[in-house]
């Protein structure tokens, strides 16, 4: 799956292609634990069992504060 | 997934169900004010001052102090909020611009006050020299500093509580960071309400998102739209305190429900550790301010900075 991927963190974003279907898959893929990250599309805050679309812009907001 | 409660699309999967933004909202704030209640964390006439550094946390502590407040019909107008400026140049500015906005919309004043006026250096110039010929970090310069000047302002401005924005998986981070380290005596000092010591010098502490995972209070905030944006420490990394984080947020994806349990069970042994922990409070040799040996840690620090790091290490 083509996804384009903003990183809150790194503030960048990236064109990734992955293997998977749902929000778990991305978050393996990018080796992020859920309990670090919400994934968000459209402003909308998905769950890990959410299928994505090919083509979604997804942004990652960091969890944990920088300091 | 659909929340649990109704057919909304969910926005967070618990360890009991999933639930939509309303009932995600309305579940979390239940939470914060059951902590207030359950615990008596406020009295009629206390004057509150939350201890703010505008990420996530502080805002949205702040923000449900005043609802609840409201709510209780308990007088809003002894109610302020106190930030330090550590100085660590590309980090501490830009949150404090975040701070400032959040405070004048919602009405709450603000002081700030800084390390280079306290102690004549910022955090940035000062560790380098402290900590010269160690592998310590910044943190333990930042740490007792920041303590310090909260505990000395929110006094001098006569606040009765000092309200923080530690949410379950900082509790959850500092009650393994003492067991790792054999602190029983400092681990006696955490709980939703602190203060071993019904001493004057210090403000009594309290934490109304003890139970909030920190997951939750970013997603709090995104929903509840708080300018909170992303600002990382350049010294967060680094500390004891990250390699612990992330060992329990490894813990938590595999095993839901990790950090609340070693929180339940800690606050089982709490009012011994408390029993243990109670000692007599000093007075600081050279600043007056408690400490408990003739003089403070936040006083040998600067001495070690005048010094050039020449002096005994903490």
């Amino acid at each position: 799956m083509k996804l384009t991927v903003t990183l809150e963190r790194e503030n960048s974003t990236q064109n990734i292609e992955f293997k998977g279907t749902k929000v778990q898959d991305l978050l393996d893929f990018l080796k992020l634990s859920s309990e670090e990250v919400l994934i968000v599309r459209n402003s909308e805050v998905l769950t890990e069992d959410e299928m994505l679309s090919e083509d979604d812009l997804i942004e990652v907001l960091n969890v944990v504060s920088g300091g | 997934m659909d929340c649990f409660k109704c057919p909304e699309k969910a926005v967070i999967t618990l360890q009991h169900g999933s639930l939509c933004a309303g009932h995600f909202i309305t579940c979390f704030e239940d939470k914060v004010f059951k902590t207030f209640r359950k615990y008596n964390l406020l009295r009629q006439n206390d004057r509150l001052c939350i201890a703010a550094s505008g990420g996530k946390d502080s805002l949205t502590v702040l923000y449900l102090t005043k609802k609840f407040l409201q709510q209780e019909n308990i007088p809003t107008e002894d109610f302020f909020a106190l930030a330090v400026d550590e100085g660590i140049a590309g980090y501490r500015e830009k949150t404090l611009v975040d701070l400032k906005k959040f405070c004048q919309e919602n009405n709450v004043p603000l002081h700030i006050v800084s390390n280079k006026e306290e102690f004549g250096s910022t955090l940035d110039e000062a560790y380098p020299k402290i900590n010269k010929g160690t592998s310590k970090k910044p943190c333990n310069v930042c740490g007792v500093w920041r303590r310090y000047l909260i505990n000395k302002h929110a006094r001098r401005l006569g606040a009765t509580k000092l309200i923080t924005g530690h949410n379950l998986d900082d509790e959850a981070q500092a009650i393994l960071m003492n067991i790792f380290k054999a602190n029983t005596q400092i681990a006696g000092r955490l709980g939703p309400i602190t203060g071993v010591n019904k001493d004057g010098l210090f403000v009594q502490r309290i934490k109304p998102l003890y139970f909030c995972p920190e997951k939750e209070v970013r997603l709090y905030s995104w929903l509840k739209k708080f300018q909170v944006q992303y600002h990382e420490c350049p010294y967060s990394a680094e500390g004891y305190r990250s390699a612990i984080q992330d060992l329990l947020n490894k813990f938590e994806q595999k095993y839901k429900g990790t950090k609340q349990g070693i929180v339940n069970s800690f606050l089982e042994i709490l009012p011994l550790l408390k029993e243990r922990a109670q000692g007599e409070i000093k007075s600081c040799q050279v600043c007056s301010e408690p400490a408990n040996k003739e003089v403070c840690n936040a006083c040998l620090l600067k001495q070690n900075l005048q010094n050039g790091g020449l002096n005994e290490h903490l």
